[in-house]
Formats: structure tokens, sequence, C-alpha cells
């Protein structure tokens, strides 16, 4: 048996499996965040109700209307960006002018409601999806065997990434959401309809929370608890990364990912919460994170 | 009266404030299509705060306010630009997450008309060769003369200007005194803030003398030379 740092290689692949498909979640989630508060400044905890949103979301389309993965990849998201942008224009947008804590509070308390509803609705137990059998089975890669699905998350998770780092810096809508971050005002005097444009920036973070849902929704159970886990966890990816930097969400996602796989398998005690010690770390030597600015 | 024979731009009773404060205690002022106008005044005498009431900046404002013949007052931040009211502030606003190429970009096109890259470029030669600097690593009057193209590329023909000149060295003065007036030649309304009383001469038709939120005078300049003591008394000049 080959052992790599003394660990077989076949649990240490395994591991950084999982830390790879963990990240693409992290990055996602911290993606969508880091737009909402870099454009809006708005700390959005509902954020892990939006993600647990989209995995219902797919459920709901499946076992109601029997529409499969494949469209609920693109319905559901849309769905919950359609949801948001509601929220977004008629609760969110009164926060602005206030201090960031009402923002935060005024999401935690979305959240609150939409996981509580869901979970009267359908009980704290998760419901099953299952895999879209286009995806189902193993890839023998020589060293280890890839499910197609999880290989499918890791790719698809890059895949949106590069695009919405693609509309935000190559963009003529990216173009307006920079400016408008640094100059609203001015920018609504050129003509531009500022108000819908942060709508549309929530409705778009809110929908990449919603498709890592999706994603989710066949490797883990289907629970309006879903999101409750995850986003403390993602909240600390942004910050490693420097809130409000899209570029610093990706990379530390995927990073604190594997960071987190290779913890399981050389300390495993330490696994659940050495995202928060890299946060502490990271918060004292560079407070405004990896890739923020001042 | 047919829209092509009204006012570029007509202000009536306009009074404005900043919170609670009053900063403009009716302002009127008229400005012809193709004139350039400058109000003059010393600082704090309400003429940046008239171009910021004149595009809905404040956050309280009331009067009349009239482009071509069409109440403005009630439109949102957003319209003003459509009527073909452009804005160069007097911080410039040049965006420091852009580029100077996506500064340029970033207005829409809001009316037929607006310049070509050819005729800006051939306007402000600098701006072709930093087009793929960030913004804010421009020189004071390199950005003076971007906030300028990117207006022009809209096809706005009312160009309200802050202080364009303020902060920089006389040869960079003299271009954005050429620049105003090949702006002029094409037709091109403008109303100029400025403290700078020596430029504003060079380019401008009618003066406005505001003091204390209010139009003190107001004249051709075929009347300075009879306003000389008061501009003395005013601005120093």
């Amino acid at each position: 048996m080959t052992t790599i740092f003394g660990v077989p290689a076949a649990a240490l692949y395994g591991q950084l499996l999982i830390g790879l498909i963990n990240g693409s979640f992290y990055a996602l989630l911290s993606l969508g965040l880091a737009v909402i508060f870099g454009m809006l400044r708005v700390i959005n905890f509902a954020h892990g109700a939006q993600y647990m949103l989209g995995a219902f979301g797919a459920w709901m389309l499946l076992t109601y209307a029997g529409v499969g993965f494949w469209a609920a990849l693109v319905i559901s998201p849309i769905m919950v960006a359609a949801f948001s942008a509601l929220l977004e224009r008629f609760l969110i947008r009164r926060t602005y002018k206030l201090d960031h804590l009402y923002g935060l509070l005024l999401t935690f308390g979305i959240a609150l409601i939409v996981e509580g509803a869901f979970r009267h609705v359908y009980g704290s137990s998760g419901n099953p999806y299952m895999t879209p059998p286009a995806l189902a089975g193993v890839i023998d890669l020589g060293f280890m065997m890839l499910p197609k699905y999880r290989g499918f998350v890791i790719i698809a998770s890059l895949a949106v990434c590069l695009a919405v780092w693609f509309l935000v810096e190559r963009t003529q809508f990216g173009a307006y959401l920079r400016a408008a971050t640094e100059n609203p005002r001015l920018v609504q005097v050129f003509g531009i309809n500022v108000p819908l444009l942060l709508t549309l920036t929530y409705a778009l973070g809110a929908g990449l929370a919603g498709l890592a849902g999706v994603l989710a929704a066949p490797m883990y159970q289907v629970s309006p608890l879903m999101g409750q886990n995850l986003i403390i966890v993602v909240f600390a990816v942004v910050v490693i990364g420097g809130m409000g930097s899209i570029i610093g969400a990706v990379i530390t996602g995927y990073m604190l990912g594997v960071i987190e796989g290779l913890t399981r398998v050389f300390y495993p005690e330490a696994s659940a919460t050495v995202v928060f010690v890299v946060m502490a770390i990271v918060l004292l030597l560079r407070p405004t994170g990896l890739f923020g600015r001042a | 009266m047919p829209e092509d024979t009204k006012p570029a731009l007509l202000v009536q009773g306009l009074r404005a404030w900043y919170g609670e404060s009053q900063a403009l205690h009716g302002i009127d002022l008229e400005v012809r299509r193709g004139e350039t106008v400058a109000l003059l005044g010393r600082n704090g005498a309400g003429k940046t705060t008239t171009l910021k009431a004149i595009l809905g900046l404040m956050s309280r404002r009331e009067g009349r306010i009239e482009v071509r013949g069409t109440d403005i007052t009630r439109l949102p931040l957003h319209g003003i630009a459509r009527t073909g009211l452009g804005y160069v502030p007097e911080e410039r606003g040049i965006f420091s997450e852009l580029s100077v190429a996506e500064n340029l970009a970033l207005p829409p096109v809001v009316l037929p008309g607006g310049w070509s890259m050819e005729e800006i470029f051939d306007l402000f030669p600098n701006l072709k060769e930093r087009l793929n600097s960030p913004g804010t690593k421009l020189s004071g009057g390199e950005q003076q003369m971007l906030a300028m193209a990117r207006i022009l590329r809209t096809g706005a023909d009312i160009l309200l200007l802050d202080e364009p000149t303020e902060g920089l060295a006389p040869v960079i003065i003299d271009r954005i005194g050429a620049a105003i007036r090949a702006l002029k030649a094409r037709g091109m309304t403008v109303v100029l803030v400025e403290q700078n009383f020596r430029f504003a001469q060079k380019v401008a038709d009618r003066y406005y003398i505001i003091e204390n939120g209010k139009v003190r005078d107001h004249f051709g300049t075929d009347e300075l030379a009879s306003r000389q003591q008061a501009l003395g008394e005013i601005l120093g000049v």
C-alpha cells in the first residue's frame, strides 16, 4: 500500500477530493456573499437560507412537477434570484442608509423566517434527491476512483466562478457595478438606474447560493437546516479572502476546502475548527483579508 | 413657443437644502442654446450647489427647472441624463476601480450626436495613450479631460462643468479652454462654475454672479467693463 507522509495514498486522495468538493461550495457561496457585500455593503445572513431554497427548489420541482436535475439547475436558482430580488426591493433596500448592523439583522431575520417556514412544513429531517443518471458511477483516474457527480460539481463550480469574474471584471454590467460601488449618485446622474442595478446584484448573489444548493441536493440531504451549518464557515472564508473581494472569495474557498480536507487526514480533531484558526491568524496579520483592500 | 426657441436651460426660483440647512434662496438662470454661461462667486456662494440642485443631487429642492421647455424636477435621478444634461463634477469623479477606457465608456449614450472616439482623441490626444491605465493614475489635467470626454460620448449637449481648471497648471488650463471653445464651435451649451475669472472671461458669453445662494447680478461680455467694480468687490479681480 502506497503511503504519502505516512498516510495511505487512497485516504489522502479521498480527503483531497472531499476538500475540493467542499471548497467548490465554499467558493460558490462566498462568491455570492462577496458580490453582495462588495456592491451593496450588505452582510447577507440570508445566504444560507437562499442555498437551502435552491436545494429545496430542485427537490420540489422533481417531487411535484417531475422536473429533473438539469432543468432544475437553471430554474431553481432563477426562482431563488427572483424571490431575493423582491426581498431587496421591498425590505433590504430600506437599510442602505443605516448602519451595516441593520442589514445584517434584517437578513438574519429573513433567514429565520424562511428556514422556520420550511421546517414547519417539511420537518427537520432531510429529503433525498437522486443523482442524475448521466452523472452516476465513477471514473477511474488510476490513482483513485472519482465519482462522476463530484467531478461535475468541481468543474461546474469553477466554470460559474470564472463566469461571474468575467461578468464583473470584463463586461459593461460589471463596470456599472464597480463604478456604482464607488459613487452611486454620480453613476445615476450618468443615466444608469442604480437602484435596479443593486436589485439585480443581490439577485445574482442569491442565485449563486441557490445554484450551490441545487448542486448540493444529490450529495446531501435536502433539509431546512442545511444552510445553517455551512454559512458560518462561508462567512469565515469571505473574511479570510477579504470582504468584497471576488477573486479572494473564490481562491480562499477552494484553498480552505483543501486545508480542511488535509486537516481531516493528519489531525482530524481540528478539522471542524481549522477554518476559524486560519481566520484568526489572517486577521491578526492582515486585517483586510488576503485579497482585501484597506 | 416651439421647442427650438426655448432656452436650453431655464431655472426659476430654485431653493435647495443640505439637510436642514438652506443653501440656495431662489436662483433664476436662463441659458440659451449654444451659449456658455459662467457662474461666478466666492467660495461657499452656492455655485456648485446650483449645479447639484439642477441635477437633483440635493437632499431637498424647490423651484422650476426646464430643459428645452420640459420640466425635469419630477424625473428620477437616472432620468436626468436623457434630457441632454451632462455633468463634470468638481472632483472629476474618475472611478479608481475602472481603467481609462472603462471610465470613458461608462456613461451610456443618451442622445444621438455624441462625439466619436476619433473626435474625442483629436481633442484630448493624451487619453488615447492611457486607455489601459487605471483611471486614477492620470494627472489632474488628464483626469479633467477624461471627465469631459466621457460626457461628450453620450450625446449630452448641455454641459455642467464644475471648476474645470481647479488645481491645474496654466498650460493644462489653456487646453481645457481650447476644449471648451471647441465645444462651443459644435453648438454645445455650457454652464461653467469657475472661481478663475480670467479663464471664464476667455470662454463665457454671459455671467451670473452668485452670492449667498442668490443671483446678485447677470450680464453679457459687452457689459463687463461697466461691472469691473462689482467684480472687484466680489471676486477680488
